[in-house]
């Protein structure tokens, strides 16, 4: 029973996967098989929170894979994401200006739930190792799904984003390469040198020299996969040049994954090296992030590249949260990872229709979207309303529980700088939409919806998600704290 | 092998897998770039292989084959025919940083390598470990290469260099990791390259070239 709980997330898009690649994607038909498999995917993570809650960890096929809270947290974010996202696809497909050939939307329906999986198999992973395998395999399914539309530009990001991140992730292989070897000279076999419970039992054991260049290195290279600087270059082209449900979900899922691959190296890292050296990594490194996309949004001319540098501000705030490490800026960092997620799914998506109807993503290209497209322009203001950190969405409570967090542990210096950056991006996003949003309609053009009821209903529930989680977290207020006692043990 | 002589092929096998990652970064010939990797290629499997055969073990004898045939025969194989199906690509044109000053900072590499792995030799001084530098000295060329190459196709070498000397580092220090994640890494890697394999390909359908300058279109 508990062994399915690991393997239905990761065997079933896999199946589905299958499934595309031999029958391809026929609209009306196999296109929904998509979100019957995530669907899946959520319900399964519902009932293994369920089961971790109660029960503790989970382990299967023999300690490769392993859940805990955090585990079944994250699991719950890529299933919420990846139901929109596959709920939208469909719709997104159908509505391009020119539509993909047959050949094409095979290839997507088959990655997208390639990439679903290796997500999957990365939060479930017990073992650093398999970590690192199902980090770099999303590299490589998303490399081609980044590209989907053949553009010059299209695959300019692909091919920044493979190069850039596959560097990346080896330079955090090399450093797991090392961790191992500390390992194994505390005397751990060679089956358990890399399972992050049993390394972290024994963090104190191993040699803080070398444990001091590993834990450097992969922090460096799994950051980089979060969007971190210094080797952050690929982001705002990856994520403004992938289709829109793509864009959400390596947004809103993959970057918090890699971010969750550096929190298990912090639970290692802490007791080997004391609780400095990575908080002043993780400080610099979120301050440094945050302060350039800051600046980057200020003069920001492309609106899918504003959105990706929101993400990245965004993840600035969680490294900064990581940084501090208590259990309560775990808990705020964990729930701004879920708001962020839903919200910028929801961000994403409305973007991609608003690219339907107009020459290009140069904000220059779009005006007066609330009077000619109401239904749209409002899911895309809601939505960078929520981004912005405005109640009752869920970001504004872990923004405050961020910055609490902050104060009490001593840093109250970088919640100030950081305070301060979120400040202007704050402006610079609220103008920029503005632009869009406002103005005077052209009185020859007729209002349109833009957007189908049919095709706002995802965005609607991502909406009313992030909104029910800045209420109340309610019944995942459990889930939270045990994921957040995992985090910060 | 006695102890001497397993050392000196250790290092003999090292020091080839150095001199390779040099010479890749003296040619600017995609050819001959491509052939040194299989000759380093061939290197790590002999350095993985007398592993094997000191400590008796016959799960790193068969790695060192597999090593071997993935690293000096598939993946050259691999950037082989990418470049036999674009032959105007086959030289660097306009690099970033010239051969001699290239060297020197190979030169640099190597230093800053000898300091970076002096913790991991402390830790367990052994014939195996104090090739260390060696390896690491491959991992920064390789990151050399990726960052001041120009053609798509020596940025896919400069990787797989990076790649050869991690794996090595994994070998040196731990005789590698766990089997299984050993297979993962390596199956990722091929399916790494045959992603950057066809990005090339669809990139100069696209551009007309691969060469990375013309990469201009997104920026802020």
């Amino acid at each position: 029973m508990n062994t399915a709980l690991v393997l239905v997330p990761i065997l079933v898009p896999v199946a589905i996967a299958a499934l595309y690649a031999a029958v391809g994607w026929r609209p009306g038909g196999t296109a929904w098989a998509g979100l019957l498999a995530t669907a899946l995917v959520a319900a399964d993570a519902i009932a293994l929170a369920a089961t971790v809650t109660r029960h503790g960890p989970v382990r299967a096929a023999g300690g490769w894979l392993r859940a805990d809270a955090l585990s079944a947290w994250m699991l719950l974010g890529i299933g919420a994401v990846a139901v929109l996202a596959c709920w939208a696809s469909p719709a997104y497909l159908a509505a391009a200006p020119e539509p993909a050939t047959p050949r094409r939307t095979r290839w997507y329906g088959t990655l997208l739930q390639l990439f679903i999986a290796a997500m999957a198999t990365a939060v479930l992973a017990g073992n650093l190792g398999v970590l690192w395998v199902a980090v770099e395999a999303t590299t490589i399914v998303t490399a081609f799904l980044v590209g989907h539309h053949r553009t010059r530009t299209a695959l300019e990001a692909a091919w920044k984003y493979v190069v850039i991140c596959s560097a990346a992730i080896a330079i955090a292989l090399l450093g797991l390469v090392l961790l191992y070897d500390a390992a194994r000279h505390a005397g751990l076999d060679g089956a358990h040198a890399l399972d992050w419970s049993v390394l972290a039992t024994h963090a104190h054991t191993l040699d803080p020299a070398v444990t001091r260049i590993a834990i450097g290195l992969a922090v460096l290279g799994f950051g980089a996969k979060a969007g971190l600087v210094p080797l952050h270059a690929w982001l705002p082209d990856a994520h403004s040049q992938a289709p829109a449900p793509v864009s959400a979900l390596m947004s809103g899922v993959l970057l918090p994954v890699a971010l969750y691959a550096v929190l298990r190296l912090k639970t290692v890292a802490d007791p080997a090296l004391g609780t400095g050296y990575l908080r002043t990594l993780l400080l610099i490194m979120a301050l440094a992030t945050l302060a350039l996309a800051t600046l980057l949004l200020i003069g920001q001319r492309d609106y899918k590249r504003m959105l990706a540098y929101s993400s990245m501000e965004h993840m600035g705030l969680i490294a900064l949260a990581a940084a501090v490490g208590t259990r309560l800026a775990i808990a705020a960092l964990l729930l701004h990872m879920a708001g962020h997620g839903l919200a910028k799914t929801v961000a994403f998506l409305s973007s991609g229709h608003i690219l339907h109807h107009h020459p290009s993503s140069r904000i220059a290209d779009v005006h007066a979207l609330a009077s000619r497209m109401p239904l749209l322009a409002g899911l895309f203001a809601a939505a960078v309303l929520a981004l912005l950190g405005f109640p009752p969405a869920a970001l504004f409570a872990s923004e405050l529980a961020i910055a609490r967090a902050g104060a009490s542990a001593g840093l109250g210096w970088a919640i100030a700088a950081a305070l301060i950056l979120v400040a202007i991006a704050f402006a610079a996003l609220t103008v920029h939409s503005g632009r869009m949003l406002l103005g005077p309609r052209d009185p020859s053009t007729a209002p349109s919806t833009g957007i189908t009821r049919r095709a706002a209903l995802p965005l609607i529930a991502g909406l009313l998600g992030v909104t029910a989680l800045g209420i109340t977290i309610g019944p995942l207020s459990d889930l939270l704290n045990a994921a957040a006692l995992a985090g910060a043990p | 092998m006695t102890d001497s002589s397993y050392a000196q092929y250790l290092d003999l096998a090292a020091g080839l897998f150095l001199l390779t990652a040099v010479g890749v970064l003296w040619r600017h010939q995609l050819a001959p770039m491509v052939r040194l990797f299989a000759v380093q290629g061939f290197a790590l499997a002999a350095i993985v292989g007398i592993l094997g055969a000191h400590h008796h073990s016959i799960e790193l004898l068969l790695v060192a084959v597999g090593l071997g045939a993935l690293r000096a025969g598939v993946l050259p194989w691999l950037a082989g025919r990418a470049l036999r199906n674009a032959p105007a690509e086959a030289r660097e044109t306009r690099p970033v940083v010239n051969v001699a000053s290239s060297l020197l900072a190979a030169a640099a590499l190597t230093l800053l390598a000898y300091a970076v792995t002096r913790p991991l030799v402390a830790l367990s001084p052994s014939p195996a470990t104090t090739i260390l530098p060696a390896a690491v000295t491959v991992v920064l060329v390789g990151f050399f290469i990726l960052v001041t190459r120009r053609r798509a196709l020596s940025q896919v070498v400069g990787f797989l260099l990076l790649d050869n000397g991690i794996t090595a580092t994994a070998f040196l220090t731990a005789a590698g990791v766990p089997l299984i994640v050993e297979l993962g890494i390596s199956f990722d890697l091929l399916l790494a390259v045959l992603v950057m394999q066809m990005l090339t390909t669809r990139l100069r359908a696209a551009f007309g070239t691969t060469d990375l300058d013309e990469l201009r279109e997104l920026h802020d």
